[in-house]
């Protein structure tokens, strides 16, 4: 078979579930390793934060978080209408 | 949209060839612990996952509990009496086998994973004193404390801890590999299996795998009738890569299935229905025992299984007087009276006596030591906690001494769901076995969620460490056969028609059109025109649609493959769903041309499989798998007299 040219794109959805931190971000690319769905590829620039490639994909599990190294170089924020209310809590009637 | 060079290895149409004694497909709990199992016989493993498996499958970002662990040294209720009692509270519609293994077995894996470095214990006394408690051994137990069968655990480490132990043991991992399909060959009327075929989803390498002995450890099917284009990731509970490539392969395969027509109306996670898993207050599972209140603040009052409500908090985590034991955990929702623990006051008597929603969970209400096992401990620990919720919710403001979280819906299923928006949740189908835990593909074995009837972690890791050395002795006695050419050429073909084709549908287009498919043909009622109708619409998609199907980079057609598997299983559920010709609670199976429910004739596993395409019908009674304890011991001697006696000492 002759080989295709392979290519990625950005998927845009309505969700921006990974932010990094370009101060504290090292580049390791940990997140990218952690990613179950593969949704972080490497930057081409060494150093740099993963692309957040596929946000939709996802899953909101925390595992690039977790195994990141610098602590606040990833920020998890699930999309607004997901995001459960909490009030203060009420006496007791 | 920013357009990028790929950034892997382009080996699009390369091969290569590998052989082992054991192959394990699926990383997860089940996988890694098949893995560890048959290495440590001895035996060269090779083990697959499309993730990585540090943190692959459904507990791969944790969990919280370990259920049924029997044999633990503070447990009251013996295996046998347990997985009799899973199997009498599913009306025998359980995996007697798997049930079994995981109430005999599961502390000694509980064991293994403390070994590797993950932690069982309060070895910290952070929870010193608590009810839920034992002081000598610091285990922490969860919902029935006077029976202490099912253990709180921190979770989120165990995975790493796995991975590392395969890496110790030299089991050959490849991550970011997706196994597509299994290498059989025919002797007379017997399939066997010889390897399997797999792909990299980073560069598109194709790898032929021979083995002696295979086991499939993969996830249920997912994404079937819950459908999300923009926010795939939040369509289903368990992960996105867990859809079912096991079913659809082993279904390819010729492999025989059951339960495949049950399935439930929504519970967990859908885009825009419901809220992060275990973010939402409820009563249940991780929130179990949590102090409920509803719009006033008015509590909402826990009741034994005699409608008597009980008056404080630790009464929730003890059985009712004269009660032995109660059921709590993932798959058990309304237990039968035998089995009824206590369960917060139905939302129906609710609305009667006027109380009002929203309800929340007010932990603030509940002593300290409670409090803290549920915020703090079981969410932080459970699978896509830690993060998202737990650290989310806590940066947000959320504090559990002045805080209540809302619930959604009225109970614990944190969204209302829809009769047509169904799950293969709550023990559903799967591949049926042996005692070896063997499909009837010789030398291909299953365990965890590719099992029917499963539910959680421990019951994975149990079964997974079963089917590891029973594979490895299989692959003891016998030879790695050739695999066929042909089989892995016509593969290698399927898998790669999406990259060079001239169609121009993407992977969503077509799995939007599954699930809505199966939402309008395979719903909460379903009848056989209905089912006939879906079934003529899936084929439909597979000749005229699946040739359409286009992408340009091994992600999307790792992504494209899970459709072509959804499509598959989908079908092997239209087709199990017309062979049972009667209703039945136990399967959540309503057929408007047969409402009779659980007639006594049909009182039985149906079994499916595949033989020259076509759905062949089988049948297997309630007990086919004997006495659970007698059939065990007469399979197991070896590990009862050998291996087992160290986690007893």
């Amino acid at each position: 078979m002759n080989k295709k040219e392979l290519y990625a794109s950005e998927i845009p959805c309505s969700a921006n579930p990974i932010t990094y931190n370009e101060q504290l971000c090292i580049g390791c690319n940990r997140c990218a390793v952690s990613c179950q769905s593969d949704v972080l590829v490497p930057s081409v620039e060494k150093g740099r934060h993963p692309i957040v490639m596929y946000p939709g994909e996802c899953i909101y599990c925390g595992s690039c978080v977790m195994d990141c190294p610098v602590p606040g170089a990833i920020h998890l924020e699930h999309p607004l209408m997901n995001r459960t209310k909490f009030v203060p809590v009420k006496p007791k009637p | 949209m920013s357009q990028y060079k790929w950034p892997y290895e382009n080996e699009i149409g390369l091969e290569e060839h590998l052989e082992c004694d054991v192959l394990v497909l699926g990383g997860g709990l089940a996988g890694t612990f098949a893995a560890i199992a048959a290495a440590r016989r001895g035996k060269s493993v090779i083990l697959v996952e499309k993730g990585t498996t540090a943190r692959a499958g459904s507990a791969g970002s944790g969990f919280d509990h370990w259920e049924s662990a029997c044999t633990n040294p503070g447990s009251k209720i013996k295996p046998k009496e347990m997985a009799e009692a899973y199997i009498n509270e599913q009306d025998h519609y359980s995996n007697g086998i798997a049930h079994y293994i995981e109430c005999r077995e599961g502390w000694d894996r509980l064991l293994d994973i403390e070994s590797f470095g993950g932690k069982i214990r309060d070895t910290e006394d952070e929870f010193a004193g608590a009810d839920f408690r034992d002081e000598k051994t610091k285990l922490m137990y969860a919902y029935d404390y006077t029976n202490r069968y099912t253990l709180r655990v921190w979770g989120t480490g165990y995975k790493p801890a796995l991975y590392n132990e395969c890496k110790r043991l030299g089991v050959k991992i490849l991550d970011r590999t997706e196994a597509t399909s299994l290498l059989t060959r025919k002797e007379g009327s017997q399939i066997i299996g010889v390897g399997a075929c797999c792909m990299d989803v980073h560069t598109g390498k194709f790898y032929t795998i021979s083995a002696r002995a295979t086991i499939l450890a993969m996830s249920r099917p997912a994404r079937v009738w819950l459908f999300n284009p923009d926010l795939p990731g939040l369509c289903e509970f368990r992960p996105l890569n867990s859809i079912g490539s096991g079913h659809a392969m082993g279904y390819r395969a010729g492999m025989e299935f059951t339960m495949m027509e049950k399935s439930v109306r929504g519970e967990f996670s859908a885009a825009g229905r419901s809220y992060p898993p275990y973010s939402t207050g409820n009563n249940h599972n991780t929130w179990y025992g949590a102090t409920m209140v509803d719009a006033r603040g008015v509590e909402v009052p826990y009741l034994d299984r005699d409608g008597n409500e009980l008056k404080t908090v630790r009464e929730r985590f003890h059985p009712a007087p004269g009660q032995k034991f109660f059921l709590k955990g993932g798959v058990i929702d309304e237990p039968k009276y035998e089995y009824r623990g206590p369960e917060t006051m139905s939302w129906p008597e609710l609305a009667k006596r006027g109380y009002k929603l929203p309800l929340y969970a007010d932990l603030s209400r509940m002593p300290e030591m409670e409090r803290k096992a549920i915020w703090g401990m079981m969410v932080g620990n459970e699978g896509r906690t830690k993060i998202p919720v737990l650290q989310y919710y806590t940066e947000k403001g959320f504090d559990p001494e002045k805080h209540m979280m809302q619930s959604y819906g009225t109970g614990w299923q944190s969204a209302n769901f829809l009769g047509q928006e169904r799950q293969l949740f709550g023990a559903p189908g799967g591949v049926i076995t042996d005692w070896n835990l063997m499909t009837n593909i010789q030398g291909i074995f299953a365990a965890g969620d590719q099992l029917y009837a499963m539910d959680c972690g421990g019951a994975a890791s149990a079964t997974g460490y079963y089917a590891g050395r029973k594979a490895a002795q299989y692959a003891g006695d016998h030879e790695l056969y050739p695999y066929s050419k042909e089989q892995a050429s016509e593969e290698k073909e399927r898998l790669l028609a999406p990259l060079t084709n001239q169609g121009s549908m993407g992977w969503k287009e077509l799995n939007f059109a599954i699930s809505k498919c199966m939402q309008n043909y395979c719903a909460e009622i379903k009848c056989e025109e209905l089912l006939k109708e879906g079934l003529d619409l899936l084929n439909t998609f597979s000749r005229d649609y699946v040739p359409q199907l286009h992408c340009e980079n091994p992600h999307d057609l790792m992504r494209t493959h899970e459709v072509l598997d959804i499509l598959e299983v989908s079908k092997m559920i239209l087709e199990a769903c017309r062979m049972r010709k009667s209703s039945s609670a136990p399967l959540c199976f309503q057929r408007s041309d047969y409402p009779e429910m659980d007639p006594q004739e049909d009182r039985k596993f149906i079994t499916i499989r595949q033989v020259d395409g076509k759905a062949v019908r089988g049948e297997m009674p309630h007990d086919y798998y004997g006495d659970v304890e007698k059939m065990y011991e007469k399979y197991n001697q070896d590990y009862i007299n050998g291996e087992a006696k160290q986690y007893y000492e």
